[in-house]
């Protein structure tokens, strides 16, 4: 899923509401600047692993072995924003972003990683590559916004490109975990049956139906909010950009 | 000379009786002659905070009026708007005026302007609490005797061969039947209602993990603690306990509201051993509601209950540490020695 629209420094707030936090100290700011710097080349690796991968290849079929590695450790890395949150240096709702990144380390980890048949999967490319623009995108927001000198492509990329690479995304993790279940049906993946000592079932199978059926409510709610977004953040930007 | 009136406008009925007096006799403190008031009138005005669109506007108010008589009246002008539906303000981005203030003593000119929030549907505690833990007695009762379509077909109305199960069923019941029984003849309430979205909220928490533990419990397959009796009593014992000492802290904590006064007291322990908490925690309530649940988990030996004590321990430590840090501000004589949930600890 995309993550969050709210961005992770005061700057992109004051384009849209004037805001009262001290926002972070020098030493987080520092540190935030590396962050996300680190995370955008190593998406750009990810995108660029793929790129070579097809190149090579000649054929976008099981594209996901060349970038396997960096994508984990570049999605996992991402729990970091979580603290971010936590501690206050990102003025973003720990619950929001938890959940984002959470969804996304679910499905790299749990879905993608553990059932192994699904990794030949057209849906899996479809996305690794919504994932790797909407980051690339992202994080170089974050980063020109931490440093007080954001271009309005980057500005006007992150709020408009979401509109057709959200949807790809959802898309490519509704097929994949589709793809996942008649394989966790068969292995009863992650799933506890009774009678046991603790007195406790978990059926996994269900349990990705259910996340599936979740995207339902969820997702709309989401793109709405980030089309709302939009609109406030691009519209003032326009202003801004008139007075000039 | 009137007395000296100490009046607890609990409700409207009494705020206007009180305001009848008032204007009968002055307003008086103790020993202070009753002066003739020469009364000008207030007017309220009551603006949406978003568009400042005037609402209602009331005249020939009282200067003693109560902000809650005058929600009375808006919601005369307004029906759907009952006045525990209100919140009214003197700034929009302000604080919430408590129902008992007074007109005159707000930093009003005589013509008074307030802004209007609505608060949303809102429910009475006791019904709330009525839904809340009648919900889950007979959620678990249901699971119980095994209606169709729950288990499989032929375990339907069977019953379980293992006593632990029946015991479980009866110490849950008993549980949320002592948990009514307090909020019908036992709790005073000090805010009125609850936005009815909680109360949604609430239900399904409750509600769900009622029918997720009672499924497991009373499941064909539910497996016996692994150290049998010896488990079953010590947890019971605990369980027996912990719902005494929580019925007495109950009661000694009604009792300090009990003189009608509206002012905090420190609770302190009573002749009553269960109240003996009271000299290492705060909120011994929680202590020994966690305790209850604690029993119960190790009695069931069942995983989903673990969770259940486990979230509910968690939610009460937050609003006990809130409440110890209340009464640490609001007492200098508070003691030391207590701590919020857990003795010495947390």
């Amino acid at each position: 899923m995309v993550a969050p629209a709210s961005g992770a420094a005061r700057s992109a707030h004051n384009d849209v509401v004037p805001k009262k936090r001290k926002g972070p100290g020098a030493l987080a700011t520092a540190y935030l600047v590396i962050y996300n710097v680190v995370m955008t080349a190593g998406w750009l690796v990810i995108a660029v692993g793929l790129v070579r991968a097809y190149l090579a290849k000649g054929s976008h079929h099981g594209l996901y072995y060349s970038i396997e590695k960096p994508l984990k450790f570049f999605q996992t890395g991402a729990l970091l924003e979580i603290l971010h949150c936590a501690v206050g240096i990102v003025p973003s709702s720990v619950v929001l972003t938890g959940f984002q990144v959470m969804s996304r380390v679910f499905l790299t980890w749990a879905v993608t990683h553990s059932v192994k048949e699904v990794q030949n999967e057209d849906s899996i490319l479809l996305f690794v590559v919504a994932w790797t623009v909407t980051e690339i995108i992202r994080y170089s927001f974050y980063t020109f916004s931490l440093l007080n000198h954001l271009p309005y492509l980057i500005k006007w990329a992150r709020y408009t490109l979401f509109i057709v690479l959200y949807p790809m995304g959802v898309a490519g993790e509704l097929l994949t975990i589709h793809a996942a279940l008649p394989y966790v049906q068969k292995t009863g993946l992650y799933s506890v049956k009774l009678p046991n000592k603790l007195n406790f079932s978990f059926d996994y199978y269900t349990f990705l139906t259910l996340v599936m059926i979740s995207y339902i409510p969820i997702f709309p709610q989401l793109y709405f909010h980030m089309l709302r977004q939009r609109k406030k953040v691009l519209a003032s930007g326009e202003e801004h950009k008139k007075s000039h | 000379m009137a007395p000296a009136q100490s009046v607890e406008l609990r409700n409207l009925f009494a705020v206007s009786h009180f305001i009848k007096k008032v204007c009968e006799e002055g307003l008086t403190e103790l020993g202070e002659p009753a002066k003739i008031k020469n009364y000008v009138f207030f007017e309220v005005e009551i603006l949406d905070p978003k568009t400042k669109e005037q609402l209602c506007f009331l005249d020939k108010v009282e200067p003693n009026a109560t902000i809650g008589e005058i929600k009375c009246m808006f919601h005369r002008a307004y029906p759907q708007w009952y006045p525990s539906r209100q919140a009214l303000k003197l700034d929009p981005k302000g604080k919430t005026l408590k129902d008992d203030e007074i007109l005159q003593n707000l930093p009003v000119g005589t013509t008074a302007t307030f802004y209007f929030k609505d608060l949303g549907a809102q429910v009475g505690w006791t019904m709330v609490f009525l839904c809340e833990y009648a919900g889950p007695l007979f959620i678990y009762l249901l699971f119980y005797f095994r209606p169709p379509y729950i288990y499989q077909h032929r375990h339907a109305f069977t019953s379980s061969p293992y006593p632990v199960v029946t015991l479980a069923c009866v110490c849950h019941s008993f549980h949320y039947v002592k948990r009514l029984i307090e909020t019908i003849f036992v709790h005073r309430f000090s805010h009125g209602t609850m936005p009815l979205r909680s109360i949604v909220k609430n239900c399904i928490y409750y509600w769900g993990f009622a029918a997720w533990l009672a499924y497991y419990i009373n499941h064909p397959l539910y497996t016996p603690p692994s150290y049998g009796n010896k488990q079953v009593n010590y947890a019971l014992a605990l369980f027996t306990l912990c719902e005494l000492g929580n019925f007495s802290i109950h009661l000694a904590l009604n009792n300090l509201k009990g003189d009608g006064s509206k002012t905090r007291k420190i609770p302190y322990p009573t002749k009553n051993p269960f109240t003996w908490l009271f000299f290492f925690v705060s909120c011994p309530n929680y202590t020994y509601e966690a305790g209850a649940w604690l029993g119960f988990t190790i009695m069931t030996q069942c995983l989903p209950v673990a969770l259940f004590t486990l979230l509910g321990f968690i939610q009460m430590t937050i609003w006990a540490k809130g409440k110890h840090n209340t009464y640490i501000k609001e007492f200098k004589d508070y003691p030391d020695i207590r701590m919020p949930i857990i003795p010495f600890l947390l």
